[in-house]
């Protein structure tokens, strides 16, 4: 066993005990956030760990399985700590503050073998800092989670599909179409025909900026499902500049039903189904004795 | 998993079903995978008479995936780009074997000899689009 | 060797495909069909898909050929009942299965099979009902 293991072995109580005072002084102390008995039960929990991967002889590369462990522990606060909301700075602080803990010991140890505790503690700094960096890593990684589930939440709210008549749907499409969002579009859609069994679905693009090759693309694709499942498709709401571009860009839809406007397709989709619209007596106004 | 005979094909696509819901894939990308996985089941059957695939569950990037390889030791093929166009086939079919099942998954990678076989590997994430 | 059994319903054959195919059975599948038609001269092929979870090139391509062969002798083919994943899977795959009628249930094919065959001299106003052409 080499020193830094042994020594970390011997004085892991004193260590666990200077990391804690560290982190309870450091101002940046969330205990709003995690108690006491948690942050010490996690603390002792990484010592530990980092006491076994020590005790291999490695004490440089902290991608070797030795310190599995001891990442995957780190990876798990940060991610945890992400989620609750701490700041990238405060979960840095906490690996940090061990290394503080550790120096500490090391001093009061060494004191007498200068060479000694010039080696040992360099060793240490590196570690720590590895692994410091790990956290950081995992912290971002846990952020990143948290954008890609709010980026299909905002995938699933911003396609609704609505029944506006018996057998009629509707989907105004808002914002860019890519290849993500036309998959989650054609499946609200298309599980909206079977739940309901409308025979017509009318795609409204006016909230849609630009259509390009791949947007159109996107949007045939949409159509021929629809077609697969015996539903017919019209796409609704091209503007001016959209038909342009589709024309310039030499894109056929000639095989797709398009109408101005979501009111004229509505009508393409009443003749459709055999439905009329007509005006009854005129209205009069709201009574509101009533 | 050994293929040899068309009548392998059905507990296969199970077999990758089970692989696939284990990870917790939606409904369309398991369709997608298993459709892929059938078309080249299918080709190394007509065209090799059979050979191995790899069912294996990955991970990378905090993405879990599916990732299925398929080797055959059949004639492989000559000129790839051709084969990878739509509507091309040296046998009677309709040529969208390889081009689609490449559309249907996220990482598709082919290799062959003429002579010796040929590889596929496959890669479908689990939230893959 | 496993079958797919056929029923006849008045002027229509109708095929219920309840298990996954392999292909020596679709290919069992479309011979047996071709021969129903020509036998009892029906007008119209009902195929309901709606247990099927995996419809590839091969199985599109046999849909393809009953449609067109069934259409050269006075049959018209539908299918119906095609789930929201196979279908994405299909466009994706680039087959539209064009030439074959689609609907979303059996009820729904039945009536579009009636509608075609009651409206066979009018082909220019059975719009909603137009083959579905490749449009990729």
């Amino acid at each position: 066993m080499n020193n830094t293991a042994q020594l970390l072995q011997n004085n892991k109580k004193k260590i666990l005990e200077n990391w804690m005072q560290n982190q309870l002084a450091d101002e940046a102390l969330r205990d709003d956030l995690i108690s006491n008995e948690e942050l010490r039960r996690q603390s002792d929990e990484l010592l530990n760990g980092l006491a076994t991967a020590t005790a291999s002889g490695n004490v440089e590369n902290t991608y070797a399985p030795e310190y599995e462990t001891v990442t995957e522990i780190l990876s798990d606060i940060s991610i945890t700590r992400a989620r609750q909301g701490f700041t990238p700075r405060e979960t840095g602080m906490y690996v940090l503050s061990l290394k503080q803990a550790i120096n500490q010991v090391l001093e009061e140890k060494l004191s007498d073998q200068p060479e000694q505790l010039y080696k040992e503690l360099s060793i240490i700094n590196k570690l720590l800092d590895n692994l410091s960096m790990i956290t950081f890593d995992t912290y971002i990684k846990g952020r990143e989670e948290v954008i890609l589930r709010q980026n299909d939440e905002i995938n699933e709210i911003s396609t609704p599909v609505i029944r506006v008549w018996e057998g009629i749907l509707a989907l105004p499409i808002i914002g860019t179409l890519d290849s993500a969002r036309t998959q989650v579009v054609m499946e609200n859609l298309l599980l909206e025909i079977v739940n309901t069994g409308s025979s017509i679905a009318i795609l409204d693009i006016s909230g849609v900026p630009a259509v390009d090759s791949l947007v159109a693309q996107h949007l045939i694709k949409t159509v021929s499902a629809t077609r697969l499942m015996g539903a017919e498709c019209i796409i609704s709401g091209i503007r001016a500049e959209i038909a342009q571009t589709i024309v310039h860009l030499g894109i056929d839809l000639s095989n797709i039903k398009t109408k101005a406007t979501l009111a004229n397709a509505l009508q393409l989709a009443f003749s459709m189904r055999g439905v009329e619209v007509k005006k009854t007596a005129r209205y009069t106004g709201l009574n509101l004795n009533k | 998993m050994q293929i040899v005979r068309e009548q392998d094909v059905v507990p296969f696509r199970n077999r990758v079903k089970e692989f696939a819901t284990k990870i917790g894939m939606s409904l369309v990308n398991q369709t997608k995978l298993i459709t892929a996985a059938s078309e080249l089941v299918r080709n190394m059957l007509k065209y090799a008479n059979g050979g191995k695939i790899l069912l294996e569950i990955i991970s990378k990037n905090a993405q879990t995936g599916v990732r299925l390889t398929f080797i055959d030791e059949g004639p492989g093929i000559t000129d790839i780009k051709q084969a990878m166009q739509d509507g091309f086939s040296t046998g009677k079919s309709l040529g969208l074997g390889l081009p689609g099942a490449k559309r249907l998954v996220n990482e598709f990678d082919l290799k062959s000899k003429p002579g010796e076989g040929t590889t596929v590997t496959v890669t479908h994430w689990k939230n893959g689009r | 060797m496993d079958r797919i059994p056929i029923l006849k319903m008045g002027q229509f054959l109708l095929v219920t495909i309840q298990v996954d195919l392999y292909d020596r059975l679709a290919l069992n599948l479309e011979n047996d069909l071709i021969n129903m038609v020509s036998k009892t001269g029906a007008r119209g092929v009902l195929i309901d898909i709606s247990a099927v979870s995996i419809v590839d090139s091969f199985m599109g391509r046999i849909l393809g050929n009953i449609a067109s062969m069934s259409r050269i002798m006075d049959a018209e083919t539908v299918v119906v009942g095609m789930q929201p994943a196979v279908a994405i899977t299909l466009v994706e795959l680039g087959l539209t299965l064009q030439g074959v009628y689609t609907a979303l249930d059996v009820e729904k094919g039945m009536e579009l099979l009636h509608d075609k065959i009651g409206t066979i001299e009018h082909p220019e106003d059975e719009e909603e009902e137009a083959p579905h052409d490749d449009i990729d």
